[in-house]
């Protein structure tokens, strides 16, 4: 019987999660749409709703009524498998991300471990994908990501270890525990740890494929990338899928870098208000980011991707991870 | 690489500089305009639909002298004409124009001695056929009946450069 009632309550938790998930998901791409067509000094879809609010759902409702055409060449099986794969690895992420003090489906100690074995694994939707489609763009792009995503998950993983030394846990929660001190936002991980930052930023835009490292779908070489043969619900699992994990980035990054739930001044005023606003404040400023760089970066050559990734970022974030060990150690700040 | 290039690959100095002038560029306002509710300022001179005109009196301009027939590039007018019945005047009985193949260069109007065929204001004439767009004399005369008023003021409007 208490099975039972834990059982219910992960499902209800999960659900309750997934809807508000992704209704939100449905409200970031429309910012996302409309932030890219401002920066062109477009207006972005203004049509279905006020403002275009309703915009995403009607796009949802057309993938959902359209037809899905499967390629005779393709391996129907791996082809239909590739997007659940994509988008429910992308959600899946979420059980272990705290949106308040203790607000996470599942507190598991190794959370971080977790997130980034689940958004290594998001590589496979895609390289599927790519590969049933029995098709050359898509073949192509789907050999681009693998080794994109290996290459910036690398210099991900060392700038994860900078932050798990500082906080001394693999807990997310115990993460933006350990960075609540009196001085608010200038106790946060960002401002020591600030060039990691940045690298994590730039590592999360070539992890989710988004420009200026979205050479997995370059338009202008790839057509549409491992997306070329999907079409209707398949193509809008990917579509899901993507966003969810640049969601989950943002997440990341706030949760590594910008105190998670914390407010930004320990003073009345902001500690009154409750910590999901604060998290999902900060995930809208990440997203904000992620929607600016799209529209005004261009597009990186593959040669020069793979020698920011193995040239610059490596060695810095290696470097890095040696510096903050040594410098905890003889602080003697560092965690036991 | 030089000292000062490296510190400004390593603080980003272009990608915030970039991003600031974006930030700009997202606030400014939109040159946009929400077509079918709101449309451009149009040139007295725009050349659209066309239309065959009348007098005021009801009687149609055109003579059949077929000057737009021979002057098309494109040949997409085609003209029969013959006298009328009951005052003997030069009648067309036939005006066909292919839309299709017309080019919207105006000719026909530049030739015409007394302003009969025209092209008028209107550019939202889209068809779901093709048949639809070869306009016979019926349907050229009725677009002169409906857009007479704007197409008078038009003429009007750019008379005194001709």
């Amino acid at each position: 019987m208490d099975l039972l009632l834990t059982l219910l309550l992960i499902v209800g938790k999960s659900l309750l999660l997934i809807t508000l998930g992704l209704t939100a998901i449905a409200y970031y791409l429309l910012a996302d749409r409309k932030i890219w067509a401002a920066v062109m000094l477009r207006k972005g879809p203004n049509v279905v709703g006020p403002w275009g609010i309703w915009q995403s759902f009607a796009d949802m409702i057309k993938f959902m009524v359209k037809e899905p055409i499967i390629p005779d060449g393709a391996n129907k099986g791996v082809f239909m498998i590739a997007p659940l794969v994509t988008a429910a690895l992308a959600l899946s992420a979420w059980a272990v991300v705290p949106v308040n003090d203790g607000w996470a489906i599942a507190d598991i100690n190794v959370g971080i471990l977790y997130i980034f074995a689940i958004s290594s694994l998001g590589v496979y939707g895609i390289i599927m994908g790519g590969w049933a489609s029995n098709s050359k763009y898509p073949f192509l792009s789907a050999l681009r990501s693998a080794a994109q995503m290996v290459s910036y998950e690398v210099s991900i993983g060392f700038v994860i270890i900078t932050v798990l030394l500082c906080a001394g846990s693999l807990n997310l929660t115990e993460i933006v525990r350990a960075q609540d001190t009196d001085y608010g936002i200038l106790g946060w991980y960002w401002l020591p740890l600030f060039p990691m930052f940045v690298i994590f930023f730039i590592s999360a835009l070539a992890e989710t494929n988004r420009p200026p490292f979205d050479l997995v779908e370059a338009e202008s070489e790839l057509v549409a990338g491992f997306m070329v043969e999907y079409s209707s619900a398949p193509y809008l699992l990917f579509m899901l899928g993507e966003y969810v994990a640049i969601i989950t980035m943002c997440a990341l990054l706030v949760i590594l870098f910008c105190g998670g739930w914390l407010p930004p001044v320990k003073m009345e005023p902001f500690t009154q208000v409750p910590g999901v606003i604060w998290f999902v404040l900060k995930l809208t400023w990440f997203f904000f980011l992620f929607a600016m760089v799209k529209a005004f970066v261009p597009r990186y050559r593959y040669d020069q991707l793979m020698r920011l990734g193995w040239k610059v970022f490596l060695p810095m974030s290696l470097v890095a991870v040696i510096v903050v060990a040594g410098v905890l150690e003889f602080a003697g700040v560092a965690a036991k | 690489m030089p000292i000062a290039a490296a510190i400004k690959s390593l603080f980003l100095k272009e990608f915030f500089g970039a991003f600031f002038l974006a930030f700009r560029y997202m606030l400014k306002p939109k040159p946009t305009i929400n077509y079918p509710h709101e449309k451009n300022p149009q040139s007295p001179r725009y050349r659209g639909e066309h239309a065959l005109r009348r007098y005021p009196n009801g009687e149609e301009r055109c003579i059949a002298c077929k000057l737009c027939e021979a002057i098309c590039p494109a040949q997409a007018i085609t003209i029969e004409a013959e006298p009328r019945g009951n005052d003997g005047t030069r009648r067309t009985t036939r005006y066909d124009i292919d839309m299709t193949k017309c080019i919207y260069c105006g000719f026909c109007q530049e030739a015409c001695p007394v302003d009969a065929i025209v092209e008028g204001p209107n550019a939202e004439f889209a068809t779901e056929t093709r048949e639809e767009l070869f306009y016979d004399k019926q349907r050229l005369l009725d677009n002169g009946a409906i857009w007479e008023r704007e197409i008078a003021r038009n003429l009007a409007a750019d008379a005194p450069y001709r």
